[in-house]
């Protein structure tokens, strides 16, 4: 994770205008947990239409599984709770042939490593095809001319030969293409991309971004976009989440988040690397651990690494507040935050 | 492709060779043929003229050409006991043998492979740890033993069986379920680890993601890639046909090919003992190659070595 990226000047790309308003997912107060540990703690968050939402935090924060948790694609032994709405429609706990409509349907998902992602044995064309048939009802001919125009859009090089090649043939970068593809059969309303290019080199992790912010400008689906990056987020999205121990610290929207970080984890993200200058996108470790979610503080899960702490913050699980329009933050020192904020709240840097 | 194949061939023909050499040694150190034919008390004229008749007088390395070709054209010589042929013999008590391997082979199939999936499906379920449990009994009971269990309930407090011998379909009962019972319980662990190793990958989740019904997850996109693992130990199994009732035929009386190898080890049949063993290690070497070729057939990863297409 130590690939620079160029500073937007501004967020990528805007909503269509041509889309109508409103929400399109509502999550709310979604908590999961394994064997009584709760490892995602009360989610509350909603996606308008067209939106492109972009999620960072560390590696165990919980951005996989609220989305993973919101399509019902943990194991069974997962215990999820709360509401995930798409439109007024309750996705957890619907029946799986209903799930199955929605999901490769109007929320399709993508994956880490697109290699792995792909079945190893069975031919790309009758991967794709699979969610031809059952999302568009296409069947025979129609499907293999789909499926090529579809790999063309995704700029998969070669394409009619390359409909009857195996994962195995193709490159990351390529396989990573026919994950797109795929999510693009379904004709979704949203695509949710989990780390869609941490497995990728540099290059090849540019050009899929470009592909989704192209995508999305001209389908109007929206995106969600999980990251390590704060800046592969920023550039491809509006609007920045900001997760940390299984809950959401921050959002606002994606150009603010670099001028004006309010939330104290946020602010150590950025920290390292003066503002308004040279590269300020890298995520940059922070003293001491993420809390294990079994042994999580009673108070703010942040505590124990936030200079900023008082001695409330070990008694009182700080709620996600608004705090101006279009922003929140879940801060106990909220009203101090702001005076701060180019100096470092961490207590020591270690990068 | 082609390569692939070429070369799996190539390693088939040199694993007999092998097997070949290596009789040919085992049954040079065993001793000299000589003594154990004609017996410790023959005149040297007689065991000279043994070993003139026999080559055994040519160096070493001229004999171990002569009982290459030999055994290329299948001269695998004279049973000691019953006179003719070794071959002969052993092939003649091959059918009994398959009598019992084949409907067990379809035992183990039909129980072992639907019960592993069943159990892997319905992870740590009742049933699950019922197959599981039946499983690690039926694997870890020697046959011997489940086969004279099997002969004191059924055959001797029920009399519904007979308890050994050949003769009626009757008397394949209790040898077939004996050996079927180990096998299906070792393909039943098998299979269902191979399915939860195959259900734990990240194509399962992108299926599921899809929006495909789950009947439909497991039946095209677990099930072709459980069975590359599996089609190995099935392997194992078909390549164990004739090799594979040893104890159940001697605990059954059965005439089958396991009968004839005790009995002629027992008696020092060298020449039978031989042949049996060349044609197990070719029952296997050729089960081995027929695996290959499922696997370049099953698994594209394989038989593909063209990627340069990637970049
Ligand atoms: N199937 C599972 N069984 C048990 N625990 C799990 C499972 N999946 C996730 N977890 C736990 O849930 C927490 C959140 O995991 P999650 O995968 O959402 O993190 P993440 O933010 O996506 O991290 P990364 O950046 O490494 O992908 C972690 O503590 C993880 O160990
Ligand atoms: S609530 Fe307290 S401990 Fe948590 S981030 Fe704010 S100041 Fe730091
Ligand atoms: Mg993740």
């Amino acid at each position: 994770m130590t690939v620079q990226h160029p500073i937007p000047a501004a967020p990528a790309s805007k909503i269509p205008a041509t889309l109508s308003p409103g929400r399109l997912l509502t999550i709310e107060n979604l908590t999961v947990g394994f064997n009584g540990v709760r490892v995602l703690r009360g989610i509350d968050l909603t996606l308008a239409r067209g939106e492109a939402l972009g999620v960072v935090g560390e590696s165990g924060s919980g951005k996989s599984v609220t989305w993973l948790a919101a399509l019902g694609l943990l194991p069974k032994t997962a215990e999820v709770s709360g509401s995930v709405r798409l439109d007024e429609d309750e996705l957890l706990g619907l029946h799986a042939s209903r799930l199955n409509r929605v999901r490769g349907g109007r929320v399709a998902m993508i994956f880490q490593d697109p290699s792995s992602a792909l079945n190893p044995v069975i031919r790309i064309g009758r991967q794709i095809g699979e969610v031809l048939a059952r999302h568009q009802g296409m069947s025979g001919a129609s499907v293999r001319a789909e499926a090529k125009r579809l790999f063309d859009l995704v700029g998969l090089p070669d394409s009619a030969r390359r409909i009857d090649a195996y994962p195995h043939e193709l490159s990351g970068g390529q396989n990573q293409r026919v994950m797109i593809a795929m999510a693009l059969a379904g004709k979704p309303d949203v695509l949710i991309a989990d780390e869609p290019t941490t497995a990728l080199d540099a290059t090849i992790q540019a050009q899929i971004l470009d592909l989704l912010t192209t995508i999305r400008k001209e389908t109007g689906m929206a995106l969600v976009l999980i990251s390590h990056d704060l800046g592969v987020v920023s550039e491809t999205c509006e609007r920045i989440m900001v997760m940390y121990a299984g809950g959401i610290v921050e959002t606002a929207p994606s150009n603010l988040i670099f001028e004006t970080p309010r939330h104290p984890y946020t602010q150590g993200l950025l920290a390292a690397v003066p503002p308004f200058e040279g590269a300020v996108e890298r995520l940059v470790p922070i003293e001491g651990q993420v809390p294990h979610p079994a042994n999580m503080p009673t108070g703010c899960a942040f505590a124990p690494r936030c200079s900023r702490h008082m001695s409330e913050c070990e008694k009182i699980v700080p709620p996600l507040k608004s705090i101006a329009a279009g922003r929140a933050s879940a801060c106990l020192a909220e009203e101090g935050a702001q005076a701060e904020r180019h100096s470092s709240p961490i207590k020591s840097m270690s990068a | 492709m082609f390569r692939y194949f070429i070369i799996r061939i190539l390693r088939a023909l040199l694993t007999v060779a092998l097997v070949v050499t290596f009789a040919f040694i085992v049954l040079r150190l065993s001793g000299d043929p000589a003594y154990s034919i004609m017996g410790d008390n023959a005149s040297p004229e007689a065991l000279a003229a043994f070993r003139k008749e026999w080559g055994l007088d040519q160096p070493l390395w001229n004999q171990y050409l002569h009982y290459f070709a030999a055994i290329v054209h299948g001269e695998l010589g004279q049973s000691m006991r019953g006179g003719g042929p070794a071959l002969d013999l052993v092939l003649s008590r091959i059918p009994a043998t398959l009598m019992l391997t084949l409907p067990a082979l379809l035992m183990k199939l039909a129980i072992g492979i639907p019960a592993g999936i069943y159990a892997a499906l319905h992870r740590d379920s009742l049933i699950d740890r019922a197959v599981m449990v039946t499983a690690v009994a039926g694997y870890s009971v020697p046959s011997f033993v489940l086969g004279l269990a099997l002969v004191q309930l059924l055959a001797i407090w029920l009399a519904w069986l007979p308890t050994g011998g050949a003769g009626s379909p009757l008397h394949l009962i209790l040898p077939i379920v004996t050996l079927g019972v180990g096998g299906a319980a070792v393909l039943a662990r098998f299979v269902r680890s191979a399915m939860l190793e195959v259900l734990g990958q990240p194509y399962i989740r992108t299926a599921n993601a899809k929006g495909i019904p789950w009947t439909a997850v497991v039946r095209d996109h677990a099930l072709p890639n459980a069975a590359i693992p599996t089609v190995t130990i099935v392997g194992f199994m078909v390549g164990n046909l004739i090799a594979g009732s040893v104890v159940v035929e001697s605990v059954f009386s059965w005439p089958g090919v396991g009968n004839l190898l005790v009995v002629s080890v027992a008696a020092r049949d060298l020449s039978v003992v031989q042949c049996i063993l060349l044609l197990v290690a070719a029952a296997m070497v050729l089960s081995n190659l027929v695996v290959d070729f499922l696997y370049g057939f099953l698994d594209p990863r394989l038989s593909n070595d063209n990627t340069a297409g990637r970049h």
